[in-house]
């Protein structure tokens, strides 16, 4: 763990202890068996905004804290280790992040303190299909007089059941698999002929996919500059991956931790699973990959606040060595606890759900390590 | 001006005057202090260096170290690198015995063996494993008998680097035959006393950097008893963890040393398709060498960061395994990459690069042996880390 400053100390201390007393998985677990289709708990929600973790990111002026991606990333370790599900992520960071990096005034005034507040729920939709693949946007806007028709779809959109609006993006020109010509557009759900279905899936979060037909936007709901939004949706796809990579270091710690108490107090043959070799060394190999992806983890948030060149790299790095860590302890934590883990009653289940569903989320690792090879120039 | 800026200041003109420009960037073409004699503009740095104490940055100056604060460390670093400036002096009296010696040495022994280290005028080799006495290394028998003002030594030690080359030797022995762990002595030894026989071990690279060293009714005096009689086991372990944060501290530098660029090596040998890899499996692969690589220098550096705070760590433990790791697997990559090109042993029929790739892929087989096993740090991991029971 990094030194903390004074101020990521306290926050972390209150996220420890919120998480652990107020939201532990059994809470997850009432959330999931209510079958309710936000994929969180409006209780959970209310409590966070309470909080002020909504506006870790946004100014002072605009109703927040004005704190950094490090400190936004202490608290997501420590919701990360219950499961926490709430729109904290897709909102305070991803849809906060669009509008911090290119938002103008009028859009930054209307949504931000919304955002803040807990009030106003801001996500973003990129991807088209089964995998994520920014550059492969297809979805069209078609500019005449001074506004913009939307057409197309958004897969998998995060908390896109319960979003107010959407950041969209979509191309003003060229074809798939082209950078420029992208734009990002800040759509309210309410737009007529956009159709929200919200999904079911294995890890009882809120997505949705999204249809756009003959979507009418005026050209006061672009972000940042017609056709040049691909760095933009980059450098906020960049944070999203960090902050999602914090989280998820966040669950596998916890997946760890519960594992290495079961290896210390189960027994067989008479002596506890731990002193047998091949667990006591699959324990120390997962204590070096859970060491290396926190220092990726911290080294990526660190690069976004001090604005380092080396943002992309450090971002897929942290992305694939927290979802290659995630990865392996969610399995290990089934296998290592045995037929108790299979179990539903048992917490492993929603910790693999987990896993899978925030590996595939932005990049799973193997598309980040074609990300940064490629910074390589092989 | 804060004192941080003020000692920046004052590095950078030291350098500018004691640094030899023609040496920027170039690598020493062997070090001070494990085996090599400069000479020239490599032997003036090295005098340079050793008398400022720049060597040691920061031990204390009274015994002839750079007595800088880890701050003030870091920033000679910096301006070092920045322009290329490789300090020549090293080997295993930098990297542990030296800072072993300062937590158990008494002061007459700090001031005996200090300086000469700083300065790189000493090779030390290190005396541990014995054919019995390997991942078990307490079960070492080479016994040193007590003869009341000095010691006699019998016995041998086995996998001793730079042992040819080496000046003085420091180790553990055993004092009592009746207990294993607080029976054990650290001594140090003068290579050339009459009984010491030191014999090359031919290695499967071919190259011989380890040796067998012979020991016969040796003379030791008994001044160079390091610590108690009989609890010399304690130190011994101290060194090994020296030597294990060494390894976390140097960032995922290959001390092994050898290997050239891993991309280029991609370009030359399987080529590009369209500015892509054209083999992705081994892209693929290179990859997660690479991000392997990353998170190792950061770990690194993390740890080191963390230390300087909160004390050093167990957790540092890790490093050796990963180290290991990732030698291994990045000389496993470039000779496979190298094809048939990878299989060369000598003469004209391959390039020099790829003639030492093969040898450097051989030697980095004992990467996971040397200094520890990675099975006998995982144990140590799972004891003293995660707090396991039976290792």
């Amino acid at each position: 763990m990094a030194v903390l400053t004074e101020e990521q100390n306290m926050l972390k201390d209150q996220a420890q202890a919120w998480s652990r007393d107020e939201a532990p998985v059994t809470r997850f677990r009432k959330m999931r068996d209510s079958g309710t289709d936000a994929g969180y708990e409006q209780a959970t929600w209310q409590d966070i905004a309470g909080m002020g973790w909504t506006g870790i990111l946004i100014p002072e002026a605009l109703g927040g804290s004005g704190m950094d991606y490090a400190t936004f990333g202490v608290v997501l370790e420590e919701t990360g280790r219950h499961l926490v599900a709430s729109p904290l992520f897709a909102s305070g960071l991803v849809g906060a992040s669009a509008l911090l990096l290119a938002g103008n005034d009028a859009q930054k005034q209307q949504w931000l303190p919304g955002i803040a507040a807990g009030t106003s729920i801001v996500t973003l939709a990129v991807d088209e299909g089964p995998h994520h693949a920014p550059e492969q946007i297809a979805m069209t806007a078609d500019a005449s007089s001074g506004s913009f028709t939307l057409n197309g779809s958004k897969v998998f959109v995060l908390e896109g059941g319960s979003a107010d609006a959407f950041v969209v993006a979509a191309r003003t020109s060229g074809t798939a698999g082209e950078t420029d010509g992208i734009t990002l557009f800040l759509v309210p759900a309410d737009t007529s002929g956009l159709g929200v279905q919200p999904l079911k899936t294995a890890d009882s979060r809120g997505y949705a996919d999204l249809t756009f037909r003959d979507v009418k936007v005026d050209a006061a709901a672009v972000i940042g500059t017609a056709d040049a939004g691909f760095p933009i949706l980059d450098a906020v796809l960049d944070r999203a991956r960090a902050g999602l990579a914090a989280e998820m270091l966040g669950t596998a710690c916890e997946a760890f931790d519960r594992t290495l108490e079961y290896l210390k107090t189960r027994e067989q043959f008479g002596q506890v699973i731990g002193s047998f070799q091949s667990l006591g060394h699959r324990a120390a190999t997962l204590f070096m990959d859970m060491e290396f992806a926190r220092s990726c983890v911290e080294a990526a948030l660190r690069a976004i606040d001090e604005g380092s060149d080396e943002v992309p790299i450090l971002c897929s790095l942290a992305k694939c060595k927290a979802g290659e860590f995630l990865h392996d302890m969610s399995n290990d934590m089934i296998q290592m606890h045995g037929g108790i883990g299979m179990t539903d009653e048992f917490d492993a289940g929603f910790y693999i759900k987990r896993a899978r569903a925030a590996e595939a989320t932005f990049g799973g690792q193997s598309y980040h390590r074609r990300r940064y090879i490629s910074h390589f120039g092989i | 001006m804060s004192d941080l800026d003020a000692f920046r200041e004052e590095a950078r003109s030291w350098l500018n005057d004691h640094f030899p420009s023609g040496l920027a960037h170039r690598s020493p073409p062997g070090i001070a202090g494990f085996g090599a004699r400069l000479t020239g503009d490599w032997k003036a740095w090295q005098t340079s260096l050793g008398e400022k104490g720049w060597s040691a940055p920061t031990w204390p100056a009274e015994y002839g170290g750079g007595g800088l604060s880890p701050e003030q460390a870091q920033v000679l670093g910096a301006e070092m690198a920045s322009r290329g400036a490789i300090s020549p002096i090293g080997g295993f009296g930098i990297m542990m015995w030296g800072p072993t010696l300062l937590d158990f040495g008494t002061e007459e022994q700090k001031q005996r063996y200090l300086p000469p280290i700083i300065r790189g005028d000493i090779h030390w080799c290190q005396g541990y494993s014995e054919p019995g006495a390997g991942s078990d290394l307490a079960n070492l028998q080479s016994f040193a008998e007590d003869k009341g003002d000095h010691f006699i030594l019998n016995g041998s030690k086995v996998w001793t680097s730079g042992a040819l080359e080496a000046d003085w030797m420091y180790g553990v022995f055993r004092t009592d035959r009746n207990n294993k762990y607080e029976g054990i002595s650290f001594l140090t030894l003068d290579m050339k006393s009459p009984g010491v026989e030191v014999k090359p071990i031919t290695l499967i690279s071919g190259q011989s950097p380890f040796n067998e060293v012979f020991f016969t009714d040796v003379v030791i005096p008994k001044e160079n008893l390091i610590g108690e009689k009989n609890l010399g086991w304690n130190i011994g372990k101290r060194l090994l963890l020296h030597e294990r944060q060494g390894i976390a501290g140097s960032g995922g530098a290959n001390v092994v040393g050898g290997s050239y660029d891993i991309e280029q090596v991609a370009r030359d040998y399987i080529g590009l398709e369209n500015g892509v890899l054209a083999d992705g499996a081994m892209r693929e692969r290179i990859a997660m060498q690479k991000m392997f690589a990353h998170a190792y220098a950061l770990t690194g550096r993390r740890f080191g960061e963390e230390a300087a705070v909160h004390g050093p760590t167990p957790a540092v433990g890790i490093m050796k395994v990963a180290w290991a790791k990732d030698n291994q697997n990045r000389e496993e990559l470039l000779v496979e990459m190298l094809g048939n090109r990878g299989l060369g042993w000598e003469g004209s029929g391959f390039s020099d690069n790829e003639l030492k790739t093969v040898r450097t892929w051989l030697r980095s087989k004992a990467n996971s042996i040397e200094g520890g096993t990675t099975e006998i740090n995982l144990n140590l991991v799972a004891k003293r880390v995660l707090g396991l029971k039976g290792y």
